[in-house]
């Protein structure tokens, strides 16, 4: 035997060891690959030998050549036999393989489960450990729901390796196999003191871990956290739990208020940096939480940012990248303070690193003023010059136009300077991929603000004549399609129309979809040419020009894309038959008047473009309900004859046109300004409809819109001030009516949202309206629009006021009358909420987690429905139950979820012999999973039971809010609670008191030891499972609501002891 | 929770490559390139934390990384870990791979990358970090190590020998080879 070994050892000893592998490979530097490819085949040969240590070779060299990116998933079973050899070496290097290349959907993790439960269970403790740490690559949820036990058994083992090894194991298990929290986390709760450092730091690790998916678990924690943070010195874990404590106050603002003493103590005294970092950035997250429920709070949050100073001044790039980041967080709730240091952030946009550079403009978003916009845009477009890399250039370009066109370009105070930043931007950053961002904003600008259209106009011009495409790789062209159209809108406004319509009819290599657009607008500045020709009367003039586009057109007749190709033709016909109309009367060539069919044609075609166009929110269509009556797939006007395909396009477009603007313009000219009256009756020759039958619709329509509540109806003052600086009466009118046009409106199904919309005028209706559009689109909690709301109103009063203080500013009134659509700064708190929304993702396991724990120590209130007095009452006989039999058992609080059965001798029965169970738990660890099927009748029951309550909970979840809901409504409610919380409020004082003694000697005991505070705490847990962004008041609300059975709740369940350990 | 440890040299070669989520090796190959492509075009005066790149990771995550001489090491974190922490880590790595190796450099990394695996499964365990403390991990390690001696015992010393023979055979292994795994292995002869 012994000659056999060492007969193995020597034919081994000349094979390629790891060593030579790698030398090899170095050595092969020209043809790895095939190197490689012929060890593989070596490989396969010596795992095809008898010999364990040959095949420990072979796998150690597989590891290496999976690193280099080569598949070894085909040695799988080698490697599990290697796993299996009784040697520790091989053990190692079979683990380590393993880790490397399994995954949890390997089919041979199967043959695995027996061999790792001998390797967790070995006299060996790194046999156990390589296992676990091997294991913790790989665990499949057949594995976590085989092993779970075994690793469970290994957190109370004597060896502190392995007990932490086993605990940081848990959490691998708990993410495959949820249900195996529920048993393991008293247990883990129990880590948390153990005498062990490192073991106690993995089991904060894993409850972090845990606590950040689901943190309202994990509350009833708080308490033995805080006393770890106050007693511990282990940086590491104390980073942990200050962390965990960021996500605890986001669900429960009490905790905020006990933390900030001790939190500002470290800040005030660590001397490690990471330290300190995190406790600002907790202490950060609890001012947001509570926000301005403190009255010191403005010291701290200064302590914070002078804190969050220092770091920035320091050398030490990483300090400075932390501290902006911070910063920023600051930033969203405490804009002030943030600004004092305005200086220091301004400095950061000149470091030379890149990171830090986007850090700080991040919070330029929050620097800027009416004062300083222009000068630090001006820095940014020197940055812009300077710098290299185009991703942060198109940063830049990003940031200018955010900052600038935040809260509705609030801080732009001169347009035209606007106008000039983007050309220049567009002139600067040719290789940008924000061209259409740019676009955008040309054409939100020259659309909102009219004051500016004509400088537009003629910038646009310039721009038009100017820009080369010259890289098509980018996206910049995008601005010609702004330009193009806003020189055809605002035609009107043109100096030299003639000369722009020379440019926009130049043949360039443009996509189509803006040829279409220069087609389109080539149109719209013939029209306002020939009316200009038509009012001089000169013929030659607007024969010419005809001829002149005709020619020019052809061009774009020619082009591949079919949507030139047709407004081309369209516009061709309609121009020829312009043309017609001069030249067949030749008699009247020689006089140089022009025939009057041809004035009515020009006439028809600036009509065609009459009108305003105004701002609408991207998605306003699908909020105007659609009216009584209206069939839209009816045929508006008699179906054409059959020899419709054959008549002109320009036919068809003529009537789509028409009736397109027919509508929009009704809409807006309700009551009629002359000039749209007038446009009006000469459109609808066009439609065969006689005025009166215009008018009588006319007026069908003004009654109808006055009797739907979904039309906003203006009010004449705002109105008028609104449009303080436009003279022109039929343009207010017209203003005026804009606001009829249903854009805003929003289907609200929340009556009270609607009662307080009454009396609001109506210029914070529009933000009242804009903010809705985002809340309804976050499906947001009534309560916290309320909230919101008010924010909003205010920020437009604001507005409003200083409105008027700058009135002698050129700062353009128009903008306010606009109703501002889903821009910028809408667009950034929209994707924020759908941010948040998709943090749910269904595959996320920690989904699965999240009910987990509401069974096992403390859930029992969280089962008791708060409305429901019944599981109160039973809440109280189990405390009582619990108190008197002095058992730590934690499943005497379940007793009230089970009331849904009806039942509670049967429940107590129940809890007896889990009790006894219970007692015998530690030795008999086992039972609980492999011996399901005998004395576990009760364990099943449970299983049931719970699962049970699961289903149960999520229905009432849902009444209970919508109960709150209502209640919430209504005012007179509202007295009442504030009655019962002040009641409470004494009442919490009492119990603190009570619970104080038992609970700081008990912590590790769950149920018994921290009965009230659970109750309470479990309690408010339910009301974050449905909104984890709960308003104060509504939370209070919902204790108010509980108070009859206020003995045994308190709501500040962690305010208790925590004040004890002060 | 860390998604991935990655060491790689100046020239982007993996020398080391943990991922605590599963990818596939071609997907492997492709994070480290990235990784890669990042990291090295930073100077080394700036800080040290990046967001991460498109494969890995997302918004949540960070790369966070320290270079050394010509070896980057690269944690790819997510935000429940403390940026400054898993810059201590690192260096807490480091050093522990500097006092197993004395002397650590490249070269250790490149024809030990089995035993940079071990001694790294002492500090992070399945994404989670599990001992901070150098003395600890090092503790282990020679634990460990003992072991193996122990039970390679007579056994395994003639394939020793044969590779150490084979190690001085080769005249560039004089350059390439580090020197202080000889005299252990003579030691182990002795057995």
């Amino acid at each position: 035997m012994a000659l056999k070994k060492v007969k193995g050892n020597f034919e081994r000893m000349f094979d390629k060891n790891l060593t030579d592998l790698v030398r090899g490979i170095r050595n092969n530097k020209d043809n790895e690959a095939k190197y490689i490819s012929q060890c593989i085949e070596e490989i396969k040969q010596e795992l095809r030998q008898d010999n364990i240590n040959v095949k420990c070779n072979a796998v150690a060299k597989l590891t290496y050549i999976q690193m280099l990116g080569y598949d070894i998933s085909w040695a799988g079973f080698n490697i599990i036999e290697v796993m299996s050899s009784s040697r520790f070496t091989c053990k190692r290097i079979g683990y380590l393989a393993a880790s490397q290349c399994f995954h949890p959907d390997s089919e041979l993790l199967m043959l695995t489960t027996n061999m790792i439960r001998k390797d967790l269970n070995s006299q060996n403790q790194y046999d156990a450990g390589v296992a676990l740490s091997g294991l913790s690559c790989f665990i499949s949820p057949d594995l976590s729901r085989d092993l779970a036990n075994d690793i469970m058994t290994l957190m109370s083992s004597t060896k502190p390796y392995l007990r932490m090894k086993a605990v940081l194991m848990m959490y691998k298990v708990f993410l495959r196999y949820p249900e195996a929290l529920r048993p393991a986390f008293p247990k883990l709760k129990e880590k948390l003191e153990d005498p062990d450092p490192g073991v106690q730091s993995a089991a904060v690790n894993v409850i972090c871990e845990l606590a950040r998916k689901n943190p309202k678990n994990y509350l009833p924690l708080a308490p033995v956290f805080f006393k770890l943070m106050t007693t511990s010195t282990n940086n590491w874990m104390l980073i942990k739990i200050i962390k965990l404590f960021a996500s605890l106050t986001t669900i429960e603002p009490a905790l905020g208020r006990k933390l900030t003493q001790p939190l500002i103590e470290i800040i005030s005294s660590t001397s490690a940096m990471s330290l300190l970092y995190e406790c600002i950035n907790t202490v950060i997250a609890v001012l947001i939480s509570i926000s301005s429920g403190m009255p010191n709070h403005s010291a701290s949050i200064q302590l914070c940012v002078q804190k969050l100073r220092i770091l920035i001044v320091d050398s030490d790039q990483n300090l400075k990248y932390l501290g902006l980041l911070a910063m920023s967080k600051i930033l969203k709730t405490h804009p002030k303070s943030v600004q004092t240091h305005k200086d220091l952030i301004l400095a950061c946009l000149d470091d030379k690193d890149e990171s830090i550079r986007l850090r700080a403009l991040d919070l330029l978003y929050g620097m800027v003023s009416k004062k300083n916009l222009m000068e630090i845009v001006k820095r940014l477009l020197g940055h812009m010059e300077r710098a290299e890399g185009s991703a942060y250039r198109d940063e830049l370009l990003y940031k200018v136009i955010e900052i600038c066109a935040q809260s509705s370009y609030l801080y732009v105070t001169n347009f035209e300077w606007y106008m000039t930043v983007l050309v220049e931007l567009i002139q600067l950053e040719a290789g940008s991929k924000h061209g259409r961002l740019i676009a955008e904003q040309l054409l939100d600008v020259a659309i909102r603000v009219p004051v500016v259209r004509q400088f537009a106009v003629n910038e646009m011009t310039n721009l038009l004549d100017t820009f080369a495409i010259s890289t098509q790789s980018n996206s910049m062209y995008e601005v010609l399609y702004a330009a193009a159209w806003i020189v055809g809108e605002f035609s009107g406004e043109l100096a030299d129309a003639e000369k722009t319509l020379n440019v926009m009819l130049r043949p360039r290599q443009l996509p189509g979809h803006i040829q279409g657009v220069y087609v389109q607008n080539v149109i719209k500045l013939f029209a306002r040419l020939a009316t200009t020709c038509l009012e001089l009367q000169d013929m030659p003039g607007i024969v010419r020009l005809c001829d002149h586009v005709l020619e020019k057109l052809q061009h774009f007749n020619g082009s591949n894309d079919i949507e030139v190709q047709e407004r081309a033709n369209s516009a061709c016909m309609l121009i020829e038959m312009l043309r017609k109309q001069l030249t067949e009367p030749a008699g009247d060539m020689s006089t140089g008047s022009i025939p009057t069919m041809a004035i009515e044609i020009v006439q028809e075609m600036a009509l065609l473009f009459a009108g305003e166009l105004i701002p609408v929110a991207p998605k306003a269509q699908r909020k105007v309900p659609l009216p009584d009556g209206l069939d839209l797939d009816e045929w508006i006007n008699a179906p054409p004859p059959d020899d419709a395909s054959s008549s002109s396009s320009e036919h068809d477009k003529d009537e789509l046109f028409v009736s397109a603007t027919h509508d929009g313009n009704d809409a807006i000219g309700g009551d009629g300004g002359g000039n749209v009256s007038h446009s009006d009756s000469k459109r609808h020759k066009n439609l065969e409809l006689t005025p009166e039958q215009l008018e009588r619709q006319r007026m069908a329509r003004l009654i109808e819109q006055s009797n739907n509540p979904h039309y906003l109806k203006s009010t004449p003052n705002s109105a008028s001030a609104a449009i303080g600086n436009s003279s022109n009466n039929s343009n207010a009118d017209q203003y005026d009516n804009i606001d009829d046009i249903p854009i805003t409106e929003l289907p609200l199904d929340i009556e009270g949202v609607a009662a307080l919309r009454v009396g609001i005028t109506k210029r914070s209706d529009k933000y009242l309206k804009e903010q809705q559009e985002a809340a309804s689109a976050a499906h947001s909690k009534d309560a916290k629009k309320k909230h919101k709301k008010t924010k909003k109103s205010k920020k437009s009063k604001n507005k409003v006021a200083y409105n008027s203080s700058s009135e002698s500013d050129a700062e353009p009134k128009p903008l306010h009358i606009v109703n501002t659509t889903l821009d910028m700064p809408e667009g950034v708190t929209l994707s924020d909420s759908e941010d948040k929304d998709g943090k749910y993702d269904p595959n996320d396991p920690h989904r699965a987690l999240d009910i987990e724990l509401d069974m096992t120590v403390f859930d029992a209130p969280a089962k008791t429905s708060k409305t429901a007095s019944a599981g109160t009452k039973e809440a109280v006989k189990a405390q009582t139950a619990s108190a008197t039999s002095k058992s730590l058992d934690p499943e005497t609080s379940v007793m009230p979820s089970k009331k849904e059965k009806k039942s509670t001798d049967k429940t107590r029965s129940e809890h007896k012999t889990r009790k006894a169970r219970q007692q015998s738990q530690p030795d008999s660890v086992p039972d609980l999973i492999d011996t399901r099927s005998s004395p576990c009748r009760t364990a099943a029951d449970n299983g049931n039971g719970n699962n049970n309550n699961n289903n149960n909970t999520a229905p009432t979840d849902a009444v209970n809010s919508q109960h709150q809901k209502k209640k919430k409504r209504e005012k007179s409610e509202r007295s009442e609670k504030r009655a019962h919380k002040s009641s409470k409020l004494s009442n919490d004082e009492a119990v603190a008191n009570r619970t104080n003694s038992t609970n700081i000697i008990d912590v590790g005991e769950p149920s018994a030891a921290l009965p009230e505070g659970n109750l309470s705490l479990a309690v408010d847990m339910k009301a974050h499972k449905k909104k984890h962004k709960k308003d104060k008041s509504h939370q209070k609300e919902m204790r108010a609501h509980k108070s009859p059975a206020s003995d045994y709740e308190q709501p500040m369940g962690i305010s208790t002891p925590s004040k004890e350990i002060f | 929770m860390i998604k991935a440890i990655l060491v790689f040299n100046n020239h982007g070669k993996p020398r080391l490559s943990k991922f605590y989520q599963y990818f596939d090796e071609n997907l492997q190959q492709q994070i480290i390139k990235e990784t890669f492509q990042l990291v090295s075009k930073r100077d080394d005066n700036v800080c040290n934390f990046l967001e991460g790149g498109s494969l890995i990771g997302g918004s949540d995550y960070k790369l966070i990384y320290r270079h050394y001489a010509t070896l980057y090491f690269v944690f790819c974190v997510d935000s429940s870990e403390s940026e400054l922490g898993i810059l201590d880590l690192i260096q807490v790595f480091v050093e522990t791979l500097d006092k197993c190796f004395e002397n650590v450099c490249e070269l250790d990394l490149i024809f030990h990358a089995d035993a940079v695996h071990h001694i790294l499964s002492e500090l992070v365990m399945g994404g989670m970090v599990l001992q901070t403390n150098m003395n600890d991990i090092i503790t282990r390690i020679e634990d460990q190590n003992k072991l193996i001696k122990q039970e390679s015992g007579i056994s395994a010393a003639p394939a020793r020998a044969v590779s150490v023979v084979k190690s001085m055979n080769i005249p560039q292994q004089i350059k390439d080879i580090k020197l202080p795994d000889l005299p252990q292995a003579i030691k182990d002869l002795k057995f």
